[in-house]
């Protein structure tokens, strides 16, 4: 009955052949580590984002006059809508830590190597696209920080020659931040960047698959075959999709499929990652001051500016940056550069050897230099702007942007070690 | 189904007008989604000039009236006020305001038109933040210089005449918003001689 059914739809629609080809049938390689979690974590936090957003349009009112007051109304009267809106906004965070670490992963690992330059870049306009979406989702609440911090991402883009200030008219709609940004970038918020990140995590899956996921030991898994047998080659236990075996002139090596082996290892990771979710949104769910600040609980006032305005803290790297360049122009400029540059990848980096467990010790450095200036200037962004911090954050920008000018130069004729044949 | 040869030359003519065409469809259809993230008439409306009665100013008082929304200073300057005007002109970034940051009668050392009254927009030129008025404790951001405006955003000051000191994140002087004085006691801000 249910075989029958199922054998209807396949007619008409190839729904088994194609959970074959991306699940079932998928050969992902065998040494999938930890930090192979964060993938589908992004996707397991994106439903979250989804599914609590349009909970929370229920009952928000995106109007000045009222946006404050129903983001209290969730919070205080509507059953669970604190649950609903701490949810959605630990989310956001949640967002970032997994994006970040996710793309750290492909940069220890050589994930944006050739063939998966194009699989790097849909990566990079998914950050760039959800950030523009946690931005826009960020002035909803219509509080002071929203308020202001919008004042100062909105004025970035004054500081274009001769259409800057145009510019920031039209993105505001009006001389000043008001309801009309408000209802605009919620309409943004919901509908337009949703759809587009949706699209482009598909586009991402979808070019994954057709290169291949990468692995701890950058090697491939999929060899031409040339006829000759492969000892303990553990996917000669299973069914692949003929897809990647190409009728079999390609043979798979040390891989398994993605369903039951990654589905499983994945629910481990999901566990793991709902403990501390569910341990901020019970226990601390303003992230000390850092998911959510503390001028956000007052409503937007445009006469009178707090004290010191911070961003939310997954945009402090880049902020330190603009705020470490003396000149406005050139300070917006290198905070672009320092997204360019991470999306330029690819073409920076020339050795043929793609995971750092090969690579050169040089390499290992740079890495670790890449991390350690992301995060200092992700502190310095959250401080305010004194000399002394000033001049760090112009340090750290400095060897930010050294680790690719770096990497340009010594990855072309880098000493690497020899490569494993097999997958350990 | 016909058996004349294909004519190549006709097909790629064809194709590339119904592209223009089309081009010309898409773009034309793009121009209302685009216009109507402009202010609308209502914001247009809410940014017409306001008034500012100036009669009861104390000396070194500060005034904030809401102009499009921002904050617009009027400040009655002290003698000794107008006095450092001249005392910190080596310290600054632009003293002879050569930026187009004021009107053309406000291109001059108080960047005013009477020397005592100062209008202002109360945003710093930086990232937007509104600095503070510091009267008498503005030594403490600029040696020996009693009075001036401390952004507490990026930390960026400028003189009693909204001149931007050099060697901090602003990068110009304070705009100053056209305004005309329609009596003694009376000041239109965001509307001119010119305009009005």
């Amino acid at each position: 009955m249910f075989k029958n059914f199922m054998n209807w739809i396949e007619y008409r629609m190839p729904f088994m052949e194609k959970m074959n080809l991306h699940v079932m049938q998928y050969p992902a390689p065998k040494n999938f580590n930890f930090w192979y979690f964060f993938g589908s974590l992004a996707m397991l936090v994106l439903v979250n984002q989804i599914l609590t957003g349009i909970w929370l349009t229920m009952n928000f009112e995106p109007s000045a006059e009222r946006a404050f007051a129903s983001v209290e109304y969730i919070m205080r009267d509507v059953d669970y809508g604190w649950l609903l809106r701490y949810m959605h906004s630990t989310g956001a965070s949640a967002f970032f830590v997994v994006v970040y670490l996710h793309m750290l992963r492909g940069m220890m690992y050589g994930s944006y190597q050739k063939p998966r330059e194009l699989l790097w870049i849909f990566g990079m306009l998914i950050f760039l696209v959800l950030m523009a979406e946690a931005f826009m989702g960020y002035l909803l609440p219509w509080g002071q920080m929203s308020f202001w911090g919008a004042q100062v991402i909105i004025s970035i883009f004054g500081v274009i020659p001769g259409i800057g200030d145009d510019l920031t008219l039209w993105i505001r709609g009006d001389y000043v931040i008001s309801g009309a940004t408000l209802n605009r970038f919620f309409a943004l918020h919901v509908i337009a960047l949703p759809l587009v990140l949706v699209i482009l995590v598909f586009l991402h899956i979808i070019a994954l698959h057709e290169v291949g996921s990468n692995n701890p030991d950058g090697i491939d898994v999929k060899r031409p075959n040339d006829g000759t047998k492969i000892d303990n080659n553990v996917s000669d236990k299973f069914t692949f999709h003929e897809y990647f075996t190409k009728g079999g002139k390609k043979i798979i090596v040390d891989a398994i499929p993605f369903h039951p082996y990654y589905t499983v290892k994945d629910i481990v990771g999901v566990v793991g990652f709902l403990l501390v979710f569910c341990a901020v949104i019970f226990f601390a769910p303003e992230g000390g001051g850092y998911f959510l600040e503390a001028p956000n609980f007052e409503p937007a006032n445009p006469m009178k500016t707090p004290d010191h305005i911070a961003p939310v803290w997954y945009f402090t790297p880049f902020y330190a940056i603009l705020r470490a360049v003396p000149d406005q122009l050139f300070g917006a400029i290198f905070m672009f550069l320092a997204i360019i540059f991470l999306a330029l990848l690819p073409w920076l980096d020339r050795c043929p050897v793609r995971s750092v467990r090969y690579r050169s010790n040089l390499h290992k450095w740079n890495l670790v230099n890449f991390c350690v200036s992301f995060v200092v200037l992700g502190v310095l962004g959250v401080l305010p702007a004194t000399p002394t911090y000033t001049l760090i954050a112009q340090i750290a920008s400095f060897t930010y942007f050294a680790f690719f000018g770096l990497l340009w130069l010594y990855s072309k004729n880098e000493k690497t070690k020899p490569l494993p044949v097999r997958l350990s | 189904m016909s058996n004349a040869p294909v004519d190549h030359g006709r097909r790629r003519f064809l194709t590339i007008a119904t592209s223009v065409v089309g081009g010309v469809g898409a773009v034309g259809a793009a121009v209302p989604f685009i216009a109507s993230w402009n202010p609308s008439e209502k914001a247009k409306q809410a940014g017409a000039a306001v008034t500012a009665n100036i009669g009861k100013l104390e000396p070194g008082q500060l005034i904030r009236v809401e102009w499009r929304g921002k904050p617009v200073w009027v400040v009655k300057r002290t003698p000794e006020m107008l006095e450092t005007l001249t005392k910190v002109e080596g310290q600054l970034r632009d003293p002879a305001s050569e930026d187009e940051q004021q009107p053309a009668y406000a291109k001059n050392q108080h960047r005013s038109k009477k020397p005592e009254i100062f209008v202002a927009v109360g945003i710093c030129t930086h990232l937007g933040c509104s600095p503070t008025y510091k009267m008498s404790d503005f030594d403490a951001h600029v040696e020996g210089i009693a009075s001036g405006f401390f952004c507490p955003c990026h930390g960026s000051t400028y003189d009693m005449a909204g001149r931007v000191f050099s060697g901090v994140p602003a990068p110009k002087n304070l705009m100053i918003p056209p305004y005309m004085f329609t009596d003694d006691t009376t000041l239109l801000i965001g509307a001119d001689e010119g305009t009005a």
